[in-house]
């Protein structure tokens, strides 16, 4: 589906109060999940950075974090239910104590451990080795760069991130992340940065890969294009630039049945710093938990009870699913 | 009152009213037209956004502005195609200038 037709096309009236699960039944369609593959772990919300379009309000000042009694909860349920894949995310993990501690343990589970690194934390004291880190378990980095220009990656994540993401890039790059024929992954993220979808995943993944080798000489495997989220400190951003009921409209107009099928949240169950179960980090940072007649907690979880569950869902969801769908792992379906 | 107004764009369709044979037509052309094709779907924005300049449609400036954005431009490439459709727009019009030369020429000893 195209997310670039001008919005001349005559479309449904949209009104503000529109809902996600009557949308999806006006299709036939209804979101629940199929089997859990993938543990997303919310290590907290601490970060050295504060984008302006963070879903997590993450920040400096932030003080939730997950202690190391709920690291070993988590490790006990991926130990006992063999849990392929785990995701994890914060604010920037790495800032977490038990972080060095919590990806040897899953890998040594068999686990493939993706890591949402801000590349920018490289540079706080006492991780300047993290490059050396990830490559030593193998782990798979996934990291937001909005745009390869300064003016508009500055504008999104703060002054000087940039240079510094560059930086971390080369330095990625020299250990063997991205490089043509390494099995060291690295995935770049592209958010858009302002209030508009994500143009293709294709078409500017070529653009990235253009631009970064040509101006710095940087590569890296694949761009994954994610929408901005209608909550939190996207959603201020939204509310007081004026952007809010247009954003939403768009989202609405631009709903797809065809993502449903791949949602993020059919395959992943997410943990937020204290143990508590979501449907998605999204949800995690709206306190929307999972069905109530489900375990709520990382303690009580079980696999088989979450396979086949109700997603909770809300207007946001609408999200994930304009034009091409929008996952932790891009686009959802491709052109 | 003002003559434009932004949320008239949300009522395109109500063009349809009296002859909705003609705007159904319009609008199917008007869609097939922005289909990837020999050209990208962003090389077609910067046209729309460049003639909307031209014909100086705010409607269409803002439509395409944002489909622009959404295919992946940057504002240097947008800029660069405004500045396409201003230059070629000038262009025509200084190259009228002959036709002033013309006609003074004509009357002129």
């Amino acid at each position: 589906m195209s997310t670039v037709l001008p919005v001349i096309q005559p479309g449904p009236q949209v009104n503000g109060g529109i809902d996600f699960d009557e949308k999806l039944a006006a299709y036939g369609l209804e979101l629940r999940a199929s089997s859990v593959d993938t543990l997303q772990i919310n290590v907290g919300k601490l970060c050295n950075q504060a984008c302006k379009h963070c879903h997590v309000d993450a920040g400096p000042s932030r003080t939730e974090i997950m202690t190391s009694e709920t690291v070993e909860q988590v490790l006990a349920a991926i130990r006992r239910f063999k849990i392929p894949i785990v995701d994890i995310t914060g604010g920037a993990p790495e800032l977490n104590p038990s972080f060095r501690y919590l990806v040897p343990e899953c890998r040594s589970l068999g686990c493939h451990v993706i890591v949402r690194h801000n590349l920018t934390v490289m540079f706080q004291p006492g991780q300047d080795d993290l490059p050396q880190f990830f490559r030593e378990y193998k782990i798979e980095v996934v990291s937001s760069l909005p745009y390869f220009l300064q003016q508009q990656t500055d504008a999104q994540r703060g002054r000087g991130v940039f240079e510094k993401s560059i930086e971390a890039l080369h330095r990625l790059n020299a250990v063997g992340y991205g490089v043509e024929n390494s099995e060291l992954i690295l995935n770049l993220v592209y958010n858009p940065v302002g209030a508009f979808l994500p143009p293709t995943q294709q078409s500017i993944e070529a653009d990235f890969k253009r631009e970064l080798m040509h101006r710095y000489g940087i590569c890296f495997n694949r761009l994954f294009t994610i929408t901005n989220m209608p909550i939190r400190r996207f959603l201020d951003y939204l509310r007081r630039s004026g952007n809010e009921e247009r954003y939403m409209r768009k989202l609405i107009e631009a709903f797809n049945p065809a993502t449903v099928d791949g949602l993020m949240c059919r395959n992943l169950v997410s943990v937020d710093w204290t143990g508590r179960l979501y449907d998605c980090d999204f949800n995690q940072m709206l306190d929307l938990g999972v069905a109530r007649e489900l375990p709520q907690t990382i303690a009580d979880f079980n696999p088989e009870k979450f396979a086949g569950r109700r997603v909770m869902t809300g207007s946001h969801c609408f999200g994930c699913t304009a034009g091409a769908g929008s996952s932790c792992g891009g686009a959802v379906t491709i052109e | 009152m003002t003559y434009y107004e932004e949320d008239d764009l949300q009522r395109f369709a109500e063009i349809g009213k009296h002859r909705p044979d003609l705007f159904e037509k319009f609008m199917t052309w008007y869609q097939a037209c922005q289909e990837e094709g020999a050209l990208s779907r962003r090389e077609k924005a910067l046209i729309g956004l460049a003639v909307a300049h031209a014909l100086q449609c705010p409607y269409c400036i803002d439509a395409f502005s944002q489909s622009c954005l959404e295919a992946g431009s940057n504002m240097e490439q947008m800029t660069e195609a405004i500045h396409m459709a201003s230059a070629i727009r000038g262009g025509a019009a200084l190259i009228h200038g002959l036709q002033s030369h013309n006609s003074v020429n004509r009357v002129s000893m």
